[in-house]
């Protein structure tokens, strides 16, 4: 019940947000939205101990079906875009996951990278797509629904922060149950959980799965927010920062990655406005910070205050 | 035949320039069990420093041959500084994490050197274009090709086998090994292990600063050149296996040849076809090939 209160408040506070702020907070709150949906996805993978350095291959997948839909089959409806992405990145995870579920460890986070830098291999090659470059797209409609001038971002806004709700409340109940405990116990001792009679193979695959299709919606988020993708979504480092944003938020709680990624989007405006030249020094730094001093992330740092209070 | 000269040499040049990345990779991954993502910003740093001081070298007006000796320099200098300070500063009060909280820290390492180096050289490109041109030319198959990458495979060849023959040939080496096989054991035996990683991360760094610095003469040095490099040379230590020299090695030729080759024949797949043999190895044995597997515990 706590759960949907928070929840339910937080998205009126959106939906507020979408209605009366200025466009460029729109904007920022749309990436920070996306990058939190993909951090969510990356955080259920990590209740089983994996870390995946390749989430944007599932970024990119998602991001580039909503820009094909609306680039090779003129369809312009933003929801329609949406659920493709995330049926894409859902599918390419359900393949892929055949594979990488029986890997571990760091082999777990190579192979996963490696098979992202070979969808940026491909993209950066394929000139149909654009090339580096990429290429933009429009989307016109949101449910058949034309926008009025000025207001596609905040409808975005809006559709995304719902999808973000509903995933966020879906992960929190899986999280919360039999399931969560399970990841947890494949982290903690694999060979144990197959003693047991559980399967870890079919809880790494099924987690897989969920971050693929969070990814994949994520990507196709930011892909609508910017208007424009391009082989970057799929590169390594654009990984890597899912990978600092989990970190920076912790895996304790499903509204961390939407706290640490706002967090994120709001200081790299500033960096970006006021000291372009040291935005990944002050990155790496926060990072070595909080990986020695606040292991558990910044969200440990509220829980103990709302312990104490 | 003519034809396929050239992408066998090609892919050999190539394949030693990522074996001088991968060797210090695996090296330390082998002694120290971190993957180091601040390899890519050690060969950047080798990189800028060669720019330097062979450009201080030359504007000097010094004979022009010297130059190479101060691409040697860069990289001594390069490793023997920032190897030390990073192991000592930093990694050394990290041991017994986990491996995949030690990528993380390095990769933090690698954000904030990315940003040093651009306070430091600036953001614009540097160029070194003597000791490559230097050399000259020499005809193969009929085409000219530099000799500057006969050098390059020669530096590959002498490193790996110096690395052998200090591992398996000099005492420290073969105590270094017993700090790999066991590392509590080795203390126990009165091996100063905490020393020996504090060699090895040297070491390690110094080998990437010696990719960066030959490299050098080669490209336009600009901000950003670690970050392609660092995935390359992890493709190339997962393909023989992490930790193992020749793993590495082979892995190296192999990536090299598979690359000049799709290079030659299909030029669209280059990026796509070294991270494709990586999926490929990883997918038939997934250690790599050459780990040796490790026995499930409780």
């Amino acid at each position: 019940m706590k759960a949907l209160a928070a929840a339910a408040v937080a998205f009126a506070l959106l939906i507020a947000l979408a209605l009366l702020a200025p466009q460029w907070l729109v904007f920022m709150a749309m990436l920070a939205l996306a990058k939190g949906v993909v951090v969510l996805g990356l955080v259920v993978l990590m209740r089983t101990g994996l870390v995946s350095f390749g989430q944007g291959l599932y970024f990119g997948i998602g991001a580039y079906a909503a820009a094909l839909l609306s680039h090779q089959w003129h369809i312009a409806d933003a929801a329609v875009m949406l659920l493709a992405a995330a049926a894409a990145g859902g599918l390419l995870a359900a393949l892929l996951g055949l594979l990488l579920a029986r890997y571990r460890d760091i082999f777990f986070a190579m192979l996963s990278l490696a098979l992202s830098m070979i969808l940026y291999g491909l993209l950066v090659k394929s000139a149909a797509l654009g090339s580096t470059d990429g290429f933009n797209l429009h989307a016109r409609t949101f449910f058949g629904i034309a926008f009025a001038s000025g207001m596609e971002r905040r409808v975005f806004l809006i559709a995304g922060s719902a999808c973000a709700v509903v995933a966020a409340l879906m992960v929190h109940r899986l999280l919360d149950g039999h399931w969560g405990r399970l990841a947890s116990a494949v982290r903690d001792n694999e060979l144990r959980v197959s003693y047991l009679g559980a399967s870890p193979y079919r809880v790494v695959y099924f987690n897989y799965l969920i971050a693929g299709t969070l990814a994949g919606l994520g990507g196709a988020l930011a892909a609508l927010a910017v208007g424009h993708v391009d082989p970057e979504t799929t590169y390594w480092t654009t990984s890597g920062e899912f990978v600092f944003i989990a970190i920076l938020g912790g895996t304790q709680s499903i509204m961390a990655p939407f706290v640490a990624a706002a967090i994120f989007e709001t200081l790299r405006t500033i960096a970006s406005q006021y000291a372009p030249n040291v935005w990944q020094m002050s990155l790496g730094l926060a990072m070595l910070a909080i990986i020695m001093f606040q292991p558990a992330g910044l969200w440990s740092l509220a829980e103990r205050w709302r312990r104490s209070a | 035949m003519s034809n396929i000269l050239p992408v066998v040499f090609d892919g050999i040049a190539y394949g030693s320039w990522l074996f001088l990345m991968s060797a210090g990779l695996t090296l330390i991954y082998g002694v120290m069990r971190i993957l180091n993502v601040a390899h890519g910003s050690l060969y950047a740093l080798g990189a800028y420093a060669a720019c330097s001081f062979a450009g201080a070298w030359l504007n000097g007006g010094l004979p022009a041959a010297g130059s190479f000796g101060m691409l040697l320099l860069a990289a001594i200098v390069v490793g023997g500084l920032v190897g030390p300070l990073l192991e000592r500063g930093l990694l050394q009060w990290m041991y017994g994490k986990d491996e995949v909280v030690l990528v993380l820290v390095t990769y933090a390492v690698f954000l904030i050197m990315e940003d040093v180096i651009k306070l430091v050289w600036g953001v614009d490109s540097l160029l070194l274009p003597e000791p490559y041109a230097l050399p000259g030319n020499f005809s193969l198959g009929g085409l000219a090709y530099p000799v500057y990458n006969l050098l390059l495979i020669g530096m590959a060849l002498v490193t790996g086998l110096a690395l052998v023959w200090a591992l398996y040939r000099t005492r420290q080496g073969k105590l270094l090994l017993a700090v790999i096989h066991d590392r509590e054991m080795s203390m126990a035996m009165g091996i100063n292990v905490s020393r020996f990683y504090l060699a090895t991360f040297t070491v390690g760094a110094t080998l990437a600063a010696l990719g960066g610095a030959l490299t050098a003469p080669t490209v336009a040095v600009t901000p950003g050149i670690g970050v392609e490099v660092i995935v390359l040379a992890f493709a190339v230590v997962v393909i023989g296996g992490l930790g193992s020299l020749g793993g590495a090695a082979l892995g190296a030729l192999l990536v090299g040849l598979v690359r000049s080759a799709t290079v030659r024949y299909w030029p669209e797949a280059e990026l796509f076809s070294i991270y494709a043999v990586m999926a490929i190895v990883l997918i038939a044995r997934p250690k790599g090939l050459f780990a040796v597997q490790e026995a499930r515990k409780i």
